[in-house]
């Protein structure tokens, strides 16, 4: 259904679509995706050669054999390990924090009327609007005052909830979860957690996975929050330890090179698994907004 | 949570009895309130309080440790007379334009591409998306790399005899290099969203348009263009917001244990966060970092505002209609 009417409107708004046309839309959006993944390509190049060859003209243009060495290298001058592990911590429950404090208020706010909820609500939004350097230094002055800078929980906590993932996963409760189902599950004795947990959040699915994933990416590449609140130049996530290793071995391109690859690599096959899902829903979000 | 769902059983099912008394009401709603509060709680603590602190804090002078001193507005005064921040406002809006305008015109294209295919569409937006997905400080060190004296893109220039750019030294160079960053990565999220909006559009619109004997041309701007204009607005706005407060490319590009070197040669890469950052974390200014943080969240909001209106005001309506659209294909 949704296939047929995009063919349909698809030939009226290109225009004509002769043969020769289609095939010209089809090269340039080959020689687009060209362009989209080239820089992964040359990430690959720069991380499989030695610093010379990446210096070298005319450039070498193919992989080498030098990529294990390189990510040992890495492994050899940061703790990768470390500060592998502690973005999987943070992106990981940080993910699982949002989705079940953000669809159990959503849940609330689609489903049940109690006093205050537009007024709640109205709150929420209106939070969401507020931009996140605005507080950046109070921000890290409130964390050093709960003794948490420098610990994962100044990464996890302060975003364990939030507006747009409640926004959102609201819109999407009222349409998908029908209040029947809710009063059937009533009628069985079931309350509001029960209610939640048995009937409301597997229906839930195909929203928590858009969400599930684009905070796993949002907090998994957070940057300027983790090189301001990780003090404790140990204890730090991937993205600030890449920045490190960037500046102290800025002579050492292949081996900054195979970090950053190491850096980009779990996170595109995050990406790839979850992907069809994914773009399906972010296209439905920005036209509801 | 345990006790939560207690609650909220036993007052789920006694609901009838309880709800006469005001004490009863409340028990009643209290599962929802449960479930909202984790997110009013923690913006409590960490956004709310954050806030009100950092306007407190630009009234006054502290290096986090000693003690604080009360100077008025002078923060404010001194980033007004401050030629860094200027110039630091100069380079993100410059770098926001070089960016914003070619980004959003190649996914308006883009997306009309990607609406004529109805193969592989899965595919192509998973290529065109993988930029938007990619961690921003590692990507940034790739570019950097091309972009170096004798790197890719100066070898290049030089393969078909050309002379290099100077992309990290210069200041148009410094501000190319970053907004082809910012284009390469929301190129293809840009897009999606205005394929979302044009998927949208009712096929009805185009037949009864082509019916009345309207052009590509015609169809172009007077249907699918209108209708397109709250994902357009969509789109104005947060790469507004974003572009604004454009930190890590800038930043990665010229980090070093120098904190002088910050923003690049003659400061070309200085952005206002990168200046707020550096002001308040290396040179622990904390008072004048929370006065610039309020002035960007002024700047963005003007700016926010000034979109939303050259972008919706000279429009009739909004809103995908069939009806208005009918009356549109009619009309002309």
């Amino acid at each position: 259904m949704a296939a047929e009417r995009t063919a349909s409107n698809a030939g009226l708004a290109i225009g004509a679509g002769s043969r020769t046309t289609r095939i010209a839309v089809r090269v340039a959006l080959l020689l687009g995706v060209l362009v989209s993944l080239f820089p992964f390509y040359w990430l690959v190049v720069m991380a499989s050669v030695t610093t010379q060859d990446i210096l070298a003209y005319p450039p070498r243009l193919l992989p080498g054999g030098q990529l294990l060495h390189n990510m040992r290298e890495v492994i050899h001058r940061i703790d990768f390990f470390t500060s592998l592990f502690n973005t999987v911590v943070v992106a990981t429950v940080g993910t699982l924090l949002v989705l079940f404090f953000d669809s159990l208020a959503a849940f609330a706010f689609a489903k049940y009327a109690f006093p205050g909820r537009k007024l709640l609500f109205g709150i929420l939004l209106a939070t969401y609007m507020i931009p996140a350097q605005l507080s950046l230094v109070p921000q890290f002055v409130t964390m050093a005052h709960f003794g948490w800078a420098g610990t994962l929980k100044a990464l996890i906590v302060p975003g364990a909830a939030n507006a747009f993932g409640i926004f959102w996963m609201r819109q999407y409760a009222q349409n998908s979860l029908p209040d029947e189902l809710l009063d059937a599950g009533r009628i069985d004795g079931a309350g509001f957690f029960r209610l939640y947990w048995q009937v409301a959040l597997p229906l839930f699915r195909p929203a928590l996975a858009f969400l599930g994933i684009f905070t796993f990416i949002s907090l998994w590449n957070d940057y300027i929050w983790p090189l301001v609140v990780m003090v404790n130049p140990d204890k730090v996530t991937l993205q600030v330890a890449l920045a490190n290793l960037n500046v102290a071995y800025n002579t050492d391109y292949a081996v900054v090179m195979a970090g950053a690859l190491m850096s980009v690599l779990p996170l595109i096959v995050v990406f790839l698994i979850g992907a069809r899902q994914f773009l399906r829903d972010l296209a439905a979000g920005a036209t509801k907004m | 949570m345990a006790a939560v769902a207690q609650t909220s059983s036993a007052a789920d099912v006694t609901e009838p009895v309880r709800a006469r008394a005001p004490r009863g009401r409340l028990r009643r709603h209290l599962p929802s309130y449960a479930a909202i509060s984790p997110y009013y709680l923690l913006f409590a603590v960490f956004g709310a309080f954050p806030v009100g602190f950092s306007l407190y804090l630009s009234f006054q002078d502290w290096d986090g440790i000693g003690d604080m001193k009360f100077v008025g507005f002078r923060q404010y005064y001194w980033l007004l007379h401050d030629s860094v921040f200027w110039h630091a406002l100069l380079n993100t809006f410059e770098i926001w334009f070089l960016s914003t305008v070619p980004m959003l015109l190649l996914a308006l294209v883009l997306a009309f591409l990607l609406h004529s295919q109805t193969r592989f569409s899965a595919a192509w937006r998973v290529a065109y998306f993988i930029p938007n997905v990619t961690s921003m400080v590692a990507m940034t060190i790739v570019f950097g790399s091309v972009f170096a004296q004798a790197g890719l893109a100066n070898s290049l220039f030089k393969a078909v005899g050309a002379d290099g750019v100077g992309w990290l030294t210069s200041a148009l160079g410094i501000k190319s290099a970053i907004a082809i960053m910012i284009i390469w990565r929301w190129v293809g999220y840009n897009a999606l969203i205005f394929l979302a909006g044009l998927q949208a559009i009712p096929t009805e619109l185009f037949e009864a348009a082509r019916v009345d004997g309207a052009n590509s041309r015609q169809l172009l701007f007077r249907v699918v263009v209108p209708q397109l204009r709250p994902v357009i607005l969509f789109a104005v706005i947060t790469s507004t917001i974003n572009g604004l407060q454009i930190f890590t490319e800038p930043q990665v590009l010229f980090y070093s244990d120098d904190p002088g070197t910050a923003g690049g040669p003659g400061q070309e890469g200085m952005t206002i966060v990168l200046y707020l950052w550096q002001k308040s974390f290396n040179d622990l200014q904390f008072g004048y970092g929370a006065a610039m943080g309020w002035l960007l969240f002024a700047v963005i909001a003007l700016f926010a505002i000034i979109n939303w209106r050259l972008v919706s005001g000279s429009g009739r309506d909004d809103r995908p209609g069939i009806p208005l659209g009918k009356e549109t294909g009619r009309g002309r």
